[in-house]
């Protein structure tokens, strides 16, 4: 038989912890079981993007800025398509919808970057053409001959100075450097209780300042994508994405094809970890086998993977604690700044889920926060394995221990005193539930031989919570600061033209309805069959799909699910 | 561009190839040979995805010209397994060896030399042979778990 890790202590279940509100009917949790796809794994058989032989197969290559901010006098394609090999330059005229944002998708953001840039370089290596050659070597050997005549301009690398006064801006959409959210604040604020008030009256105050660097997801396959023409009409892609259908939407909407025309096969992903969801080859690849009629594939090598491939972008956060003598932290006044480099791609909602974290698991009856997404001459950002959080959570975890040695406390006493207890009232405002970090506290001191005071040891995550901790304070400090007026939200759907546009490209789209679906019956559970299953009401009957009535707005993130429900 | 002739054993069958001037191995086995065992991972020797045996010796075939393997034996994942999985194969997967499975195929050539030349090695014998091998998942630990098991014996899964 197979060993199995969690019986050899790697993982130890402490099933003692509520147990009362677990059953322990799981069929799978506990149990070791063999991944599906493993057998293709170790057979080297797995089907990665690159695994897929094409005749004829094309090499795209990318011409990119030496410069951090140029704008661009002339491209000149001529030597290039004159290097052996070479089959079509593309250059940004090429591209049908040559500006996205990542988020538009969601109707988030404002369309930013271009797929090919025709006027100005933002970050060292944006592309600006792509060569298309009958090798790899080949298009190697063209990229370097398309001549740019570069007209270099001030650049900022620093998010600090991004948004001092005079700084050179980045992109003009956004003068200020800053995200705009909702056309409404250059940064996303909270605000709970006050406190500048609580400061005053703390024993200590207690400041820190804390940052990280970008960080390379470094997948062992590098990003890419193949395309080919099919034979009914299609293009078939397979790529390395880890956002399938963000790829295939990004896809139709650049090329401004319909996504029935767009094959599109992924899943077998060689290692992503949040680098491989910014659809950056797809559309590339598909428009490179739209031009030439032949297969072609995009693929980045180690080098541009590490200079140009979106990392997890850099974030500096100042934090300042108000907090009393036996520990209690009173107030928590956070000032955050994420590096979203030279585009917003997906930093604008790593923002929003930074915010949706704060303060950290802790129960502070007065917090404040105003947190900017920036944009810097560096490589745009993108997802990283909880992106948004590690960073926050990085600086908040330090400043944890940095409070417990200003006040003398053991840092794991500190945190089980501080802790989020059942029925505490959020900084947004949700009621805390399940929490279990004291318990976790208490697991670790013991493991790590820590003596913890009897009142840290007594402590549970479902005592002492609600009450006055459970309510939102009477008195809240609101501020108009970094309110930004008649700025347009850029939203698809307040785009009357584009309503218009959408309905008319799409006739199928009001064709007969199609038959409502059936109600799904659920299937009962022999455990639940006893009790009398409610009544299924018949489903409504669904309305003919058609252009339909405009949508009241954009849809928004809420702050802390993702979506605002509709 | 004079193409040039390459003759090789590749997992035991004889094939025969032309090669470009420049062409690596790792180029050859994949769109000459149609071998899409071992990957590109950096091309430049660093992160030993495309490690295949020539001669019984692991190499990095990015790092390999083409036409030097003219003559020669190479084995690469697959020619690995017959019938059923090689022990190796199964420890992997007994293990949890491969979490995207992109950086196996060149863990599993590796433990095969290293087995080849010493069949009962030492944990650090094993961090040492695969010490040419990159797995972005943080693998490590299972990687040299399996590889051990099949040294000594306890691979049956």
């Amino acid at each position: 038989m197979r060993t199995d890790s969690m019986s050899n202590g790697m993982i130890e279940f402490r099933k003692e912890l509520f147990a009362d509100e677990r059953d322990d009917t799981l069929n799978e949790i506990g149990k070791p079981t063999r991944r599906q796809d493993i057998l293709g794994h170790v057979t080297g058989r797995s089907p990665f993007y690159d695994d897929h032989l094409f005749h004829g197969l094309l090499h795209m290559r990318c011409a990119r800025s030496p410069h951090h901010a140029a704008r661009i006098r002339r491209i000149d394609t001529t030597e290039a398509e004159l290097s052996p090999g070479v089959v079509r330059v593309l250059t940004g005229r090429d591209v049908p919808l040559n500006l996205n944002t990542l988020l538009s998708l969601l109707d988030f953001g404002i369309d930013d970057e271009p797929v090919l840039s025709t006027d100005r370089v933002r970050y060292r290596g944006e592309p600006v053409a792509a060569v298309i050659a009958e090798s790899e070597a080949a298009a190697r050997e063209a990229a370097a001959k398309v001549r740019v005549e570069w007209e270099v301009l001030p650049h900022v690398l620093d998010v600090e100075e991004a948004i001092r006064p005079g700084a050179p801006v980045v992109l003009e959409i956004y003068p200020g450097n800053r995200f705009v959210y909702h056309g409404r604040y250059d940064h996303q604020k909270l605000r709970f209780g006050d406190v500048e008030a609580a400061f005053r009256t703390a024993d200590h105050i207690i400041e820190g300042r804390y940052q990280i660097s970008p960080i390379e997801q470094a997948p062992i396959e590098t990003c890419g994508a193949i395309a080919a023409p099919e034979t009914n009409d299609r293009y078939v892609c397979y790529t390395s994405t880890q956002a399938l259908f963000f790829s295939l939407a990004t896809t139709s909407k650049l090329l401004r094809l319909p996504s029935s025309r767009l094959h599109f096969i992924g899943g077998t992903v060689g290692g992503g970890f949040g680098g491989k969801v910014d659809s950056v080859h797809e559309p590339l690849a598909v428009l490179g086998a739209m031009l030439t009629g032949r297969p072609v594939k995009f693929m980045w090598d180690r080098e541009e993977e590490m200079q140009v491939g979106g990392p997890r972008g850099a974030e500096r956060w100042y934090i300042k604690d108000g907090v009393m003598r036996d520990g209690r932290i009173v107030a928590r006044k956070f000032t955050g700044y994420f590096d979203s480099g030279a585009y917003t791609r997906l930093t604008s909602y790593a923002v929003i889920k930074a915010v949706g974290h704060l303060p950290g698991p802790y129960t502070i009856p007065n917090v404040h926060a105003d947190v900017y997404c920036v944009f810097t001459n560096r490589t745009p950002a993108t997802a990283m394995r909880g992106f948004g959080i590690t960073g926050v959570d990085f600086a908040i975890e330090a400043h944890m221990d940095k409070v417990a040695e200003a006040v003398g406390m053991n840092p794991i006493d500190l945190r089980i005193l501080n802790a989020y207890r059942d029925g505490d009232m959020k900084a947004h405002r949700r009621v805390a539930k399940n929490c279990a970090l004291i318990e976790c506290c208490q697991v670790v001191a013991e493991k790590a031989g820590v003596q913890l005071t009897s009142a840290s040891r007594a402590a549970s995550s479902r005592q002492g919570g609600g009450g006055e901790r459970g309510r939102i304070p009477a008195h809240t400090a609101l501020d108009q600061v970094g309110r930004v007026e008649g700025f347009d939200t850029g939203s698809y759907a307040r785009k009357p033209a584009r309503q218009a546009q959408a309905t008319a490209a799409r006739p199928a789209a009001a064709a007969p309805a199609p038959a409502p679906p059936q109600p799904r019956v659920p299937r009962l559970e022999p455990s639940r069959a006893a009790s009398a299953a409610p009544p299924i009401p018949p489903a409504p009957a669904q309305p003919a799909q058609t252009g339909g009535p405009a949508r009241s707005g954009p849809i928004r993130f809420s702050s802390i699910s993702g979506f605002r429900r509709r | 561009m004079v193409m040039k002739p390459v003759a090789l054993t590749l997992n035991g069958s004889f094939r025969a190839a032309f090669t470009a001037p420049g062409q690596n191995l790792l180029d050859l086995l994949r769109r000459g040979l149609g071998d899409l065992t071992p990957k590109y991972g950096c091309g430049q020797g660093g992160c030993g995805a495309c490690t295949v045996l020539v001669d019984g010796e692991p190499h990095l075939a990015c790092l390999v010209l083409a036409e030097a393997v003219d003559g020669r034996n190479v084995e690469t994942v697959a020619g690995m397994s017959g019938a059923t999985p090689h022990p190796l194969q199964e420890a992997f997967m007994a293990h949890f060896a491969a979490q995207c499975g992109y950086c196996t195929p060149g863990f599993l050539m590796a433990a095969k030399a290293l087995l080849a030349r010493n069949p009962r090695p030492t944990r650090e014998d094993v961090v040492e042979a695969i010490s040419g091998n990159l797995c972005r998942c943080t693998g490590y630990e299972p990687i040299i778990e399996a590889i051990l098991s099949v040294a000594h014996g306890s691979a049956r899964a």
